[in-house]
Order: structure tokens, then C-alpha cells, then sequence
């Protein structure tokens, strides 16, 4: 297939000869630049269809490549390889290996809307760059995110009790992210904040600490919440037919020959 | 129907959310004091929950749809009433959004009227409530008019940065009123806060950047990442004069609050801006106490800048 993303130019791949005389010609240095010929034989023709069995991916065969995502992107502005255009083009190619190559980064979307906002096909790039985290962390590509750690501290402390005490919050989410509470600008702003005795907000924010807020009668929300997370989440295993990898990888281990 | 917008918003169904029972407090309480010093009525929406805020669609686009309709539900089938205010944006934001989804994808309605049912609960359905921002409540009910009318004191020109941040107006589609010509909020240029705090007697510099994103979402997941956004955001609001940056939304107030003192000592990069909610300056406007409004509650301490110019 034809080179036509700049991107896939790597520099490994481009060639200069010190030394080079062609017909006569001296073309040494940059004057004997070359691509070095590239076929792509390692497609994944299910990626698009994988990533649209993920929630937020639902859109992506919609779009068509105009850019206006990765123009109106925060975290493109401050890290130029984030280029949500150009991933939404990888997976609707099958180029799963390219894609592989920025699989550090896309967990860093911050949900600003910006991208659903100026997306005229209604793709909602927000979506699939979640699609896309979950996928990346689902095939183990990359490790749980922070962002997704927070995402289930959050969720779970929902579903749990219908409400958010947020001391509880950042204490679990640090726990679980390993990072010390006594950081810097934590207790900076309590300083700050000491500084003016606002004594009813303390007491109101101590009090929560003890007595984590809740929500009346939830019990009935939690267990449906909890029936109907699980059965999603066995869907999108079974959409990224992952039971079949871990059954396999078992069987691989267990020294059994497939049939 | 013939009941008028100021005359329907003036008694409504009051959603403050976690953040506002927390860390947001000071927006709770300016929230609710203003509403009194205007005359309107806040009726807080008994027994809510969570919306599920940036984090739960993370898990299952669904489950926020369920948390964000099950205040609608109350609103609508318990409290008897149509139009319910949220004065955070996370919250706003979630609740316009189940909405849409709900009157737009079957799907999603089927599984919310599976969730309440097993949850022992009348499903919400699309059209029962009205959903508004605080900007809508008083903007709508008492007006720049109104305001002006009742000002004790007002802000003294004050010079102020006004910032809505990403989900008041992002993405367009779930906010159908807006951008629906003049007197509408505009998604690409809101105006709401400028205008009620202009009527306040504050003078609004011009900010690029009132839409900008703070990086709320990742603001400890990814916290080098949201100080980078928060600088700009406050840089900007200094280049262009302010003296304050007023927030409408608690996740956007404290992350602001949070990576100011962050960006000082971790990049040792220093601002000088406060950070103070509209409605503590509405309130101060109106001649409530700068302790009343809350704002000894923020991490950023407003007052010295609000006492130079003689506005407290």
C-alpha cells in the first residue's frame, strides 16, 4: 500500500549513503535519500469491528478523515503525537501494530468535547478514545491507566452507596496508584485553606469522612448496577473474544495440541 | 405553557450534587444565599445520588444514564415538579445528556426502564423535566434588569475572567436551547456569566480561554498534564488584566484552585489570580458578607482583591 501518512515515514526507515556515485553523479550524503520500500502484511481486519464492540466506539465507521478532532484537541496542543484523526484512520485500516506504537499516550484524553463538538459525521472521538484505552488495556497492551483506576475507585464508591465522599476517594485511588497523601501541594492547600478557620467546612468534611454519605434504599440500584455491569463486561470479552485467548493461552500452557 | 420562563424558574427542584456537599461547599451555600436575596425558591431534590460524574460513562455509558435520570425521576414523579437545577456542570452536563439519549436511542431507554424497574423505581421518561445550569436559573428568572435593580453595593468594576469550562456547552447537541439566536446561551461563545456579572458592576476582560479545558477529568490521574492546562488558563486571565477568574462549576473551581498552588511548587511557576465562584461575587454584589457567600471556604482567598476595590 502507498505511503500517504508522513507519520509511517519512521527514520529507520529512510537511507543515506556517506558515500555514492550513481552514473558518474556524486549523490553522497542527503543527496541519496531513500524510503526504504514498505509492505503492510500484518492487518487486523477485526480491529474496527472491536473497537465498535467497546463503548464509545459505536461511530467510528463514520468517519471520514477531515481532522477537525485532532485540530480542536487539548491534549494535542501539548503533545503533538496525541492525534486522535490519525488513530481513528489506523483502526479503520487494520494497522494495529501502528497503532501499537502510541498505545502509552491514548489513555491521556481528557473529555473535554472538543473533538464530538467540531466533528461533523457525529464520530464522538471522545468515545473511541476510551474504546481505544479499554481495548489497549483489555488485550494487556498496556497496564490499567490511572485514569481507568480512577474511573473504578469512582464508580465503585457509586454503585456501592449512590453518592461520592471525596477524602475516601483520593485516599483509595492514592492506595491503589501507590502515591503518598502527604504530597506537596496537598498540604499546601490546606494551609492555605487553615489560614481563614473555615470551621463549618471542616466540620462538614470531617463529619463525611466518618459518616460516608448514602443514598436511602439503594440496595435494589446497587445490585442491578452490578447485574448489568457484569453482563457487559462478559459481552465486550466475548466481542474481543478474549475467554478464547485465555482458553487457549491455558491450553498452550497445559502442553495440550490443538485439534 | 402559558406560565412565562422568569415566573417557571422561579421556584425549582435544586440538584447540588456530591462536589457541593464537599470540597464545592462554598458554592452550595452562595448558591443557595443568592437564590434567597433574589426571592426565588430552591427545593433540593430529596434522597439524589451521584450522577455519576466523568467516571461512570467510563465504565458503561449506561450506568450514567441510569444515576443522571434517576434525579429527573424524582424531580418529576416524587417532587411533582418540571424543571430541575444543577449548578454544577458535571452534573448539568449529565443529566442534559441523559436526556438525549433517552429521547433519542430506544436503547438506552430500554435499559434505564430495566435498571429503575429492578430498582423498584418509575422510570424517567424523556420530556418530564427540564434540566438548568444556575447561569440559566438566575439569568432566566431575574435577568440583568432584575439584577441591576436589586444590586447593594455591586462589584466596583472589579476586573474579572469569566470561565464556563468544557461541559456547560460541549457537545452542542445536547443542549438544543442554545445557540437558538439572540438572547440564547451560545455554545461557541457563552455569555451568561459575562452578562450577569456586567449587570453586577463588574467589568469583563476579554478571555480567550473561557472554554478552554482545565484537565478535570485527569486532574489526579494525570496531574502534571491538568497543571499544564491550568496554567494556561490562568496565565491568560492575568495577560488580559484580571484581577479574578470567576468558575460555575466545582470540579473546574477546584482543579483551578488545586493546580495553581501546584503549578507554584512543583514548576515553580506562580499566579497571582483568585479564584472565586459567580455566585459568591453575585452575593457579594448583593450585598451579602464575603463569610456568608463562603468565601473564606476557597483555597484561592478572593477577598483581599474583592476589599481593594471596595466591593467587600
Amino acid at each position: 500500500m502507498p505511503i500517504h501518512e508522513k507519520s509511517l515515514i519512521r527514520p529507520e526507515n529512510l537511507k543515506t549513503h556517506e558515500q555514492l556515485v550513481v552514473d558518474g553523479v556524486d549523490v553522497s550524503g542527503h543527496w541519496s535519500t531513500f524510503i526504504q520500500s514498505r509492505v503492510v502484511t500484518d492487518y487486523n481486519e477485526a480491529l474496527q469491528e472491536e473497537i465498535a464492540a467497546l463503548p464509545g466506539g459505536e461511530y467510528i465507521h463514520r468517519c471520514w478523515q477531515c481532522g477537525s478532532c485532532t485540530n480542536a484537541c487539548t491534549v494535542n496542543a501539548v503533545n503533538p503525537d496525541f492525534n486522535p484523526r490519525y488513530w481513528i484512520y489506523l483502526v479503520r485500516m487494520g494497522m494495529e501494530s501502528e497503532l501499537l506504537r502510541d498505545k502509552d499516550i491514548i489513555w491521556q484524553c481528557v473529555s473535554c468535547n472538543k473533538c464530538t463538538y467540531a466533528c461533523p459525521r457525529d464520530v464522538a472521538p471522545e468515545g473511541v478514545m476510551k474504546a481505544l484505552s479499554h481495548w489497549l488495556e483489555l488485550k494487556g497492551h498496556t497496564r490499567k491507566s490511572p485514569s481507568m483506576i480512577f474511573d473504578e475507585v469512582f464508580t465503585d464508591q457509586v454503585i456501592e452507596r449512590g453518592r461520592i465522599e471525596e477524602g475516601r476517594l483520593i485516599q483509595r485511588f492514592f492506595r491503589r496508584t501507590g502515591q503518598a497523601l502527604g504530597q506537596d501541594w496537598l498540604i499546601e492547600m490546606g494551609r492555605r485553606l487553615l489560614r481563614r478557620l473555615p470551621l463549618g467546612l471542616l466540620l462538614r468534611l470531617g463529619l463525611a469522612g466518618v459518616h460516608a454519605p448514602r443514598t436511602r434504599g439503594w440496595a435494589r440500584s446497587r445490585a442491578a448496577l452490578r447485574e448489568y455491569v457484569a453482563q457487559e463486561q462478559a459481552r465486550q470479552r466475548r466481542a474481543l473474544g478474549l475467554d478464547d485467548l485465555i482458553e487457549g493461552a491455558r491450553r498452550d500452557a497445559a502442553g495440550i495440541t490443538h485439534g | 405553557m402559558s406560565e412565562s420562563k422568569p415566573d417557571k424558574y422561579r421556584k425549582v427542584a435544586y440538584y447540588p450534587g456530591c462536589a457541593l456537599e464537599g470540597t464545592g461547599h462554598a458554592y452550595d451555600r452562595s448558591t443557595r444565599q443568592v437564590g434567597k436575596a433574589l426571592g426565588l425558591d430552591l427545593v433540593e431534590v430529596p434522597n439524589w445520588n451521584c450522577c455519576g460524574a466523568m467516571e461512570a460513562k467510563n465504565i458503561d455509558p449506561k450506568v450514567q444514564t441510569y444515576l443522571s435520570s434517576r434525579i429527573m425521576a424524582i424531580t418529576a414523579n416524587k417532587m411533582g415538579m418540571d424543571v430541575v437545577m444543577a449548578p454544577c456542570n458535571g452534573c448539568y452536563h449529565n443529566l442534559k445528556k441523559a436526556e438525549y439519549d433517552l429521547a433519542h436511542d430506544p436503547k438506552s431507554a430500554e435499559v434505564v426502564g430495566q435498571l429503575a424497574g429492578k430498582a423498584g423505581e418509575t422510570a424517567y421518561q424523556a420530556g418530564q423535566v427540564e434540566t438548568i445550569h444556575a447561569l440559566e436559573w438566575i439569568k432566566s428568572a431575574i435577568g440583568e434588569q432584575g439584577l441591576r435593580e436589586r444590586i447593594h453595593g455591586g462589584l466596583k468594576g472589579l476586573r474579572v475572567a469569566n470561565y464556563y469550562g468544557c461541559m456547560y456547552t460541549r457537545p452542542r447537541h445536547i443542549f438544543p436551547e442554545k445557540d437558538a439566536g439572540p438572547g440564547s446561551e451560545s455554545t461557541a461563545k457563552p455569555h451568561f456569566m459575562d452578562d450577569l456579572l456586567a449587570a453586577a458592576g463588574a467589568e469583563n476582560v476579554e478571555f480567550a480561554l473561557k472554554t478552554a479545558c482545565c484537565g478535570g477529568a485527569h486532574t489526579l490521574s494525570d496531574s502534571d498534564m491538568s497543571t499544564r492546562l491550568v496554567l494556561n488558563i490562568l496565565q491568560a486571565a492575568e495577560a488580559a488584566g484580571a484581577e479574578v477568574i470567576a468558575t460555575e462549576c466545582p470540579t473546574c473551581h477546584s482543579g483551578l484552585e488545586m493546580h495553581q498552588v501546584r503549578a507554584e511548587k512543583r514548576f515553580g511557576k506562580k499566579t497571582q489570580v483568585k479564584i472565586v465562584y459567580f455566585t459568591q461575587l453575585l452575593g457579594i454584589a448583593l450585598g451579602l458578607s464575603p463569610r456568608k457567600v463562603g468565601l473564606h471556604e476557597n483555597v484561592s482567598d478572593g477577598l483581599a482583591a474583592l476589599k481593594r476595590r471596595g466591593a467587600a
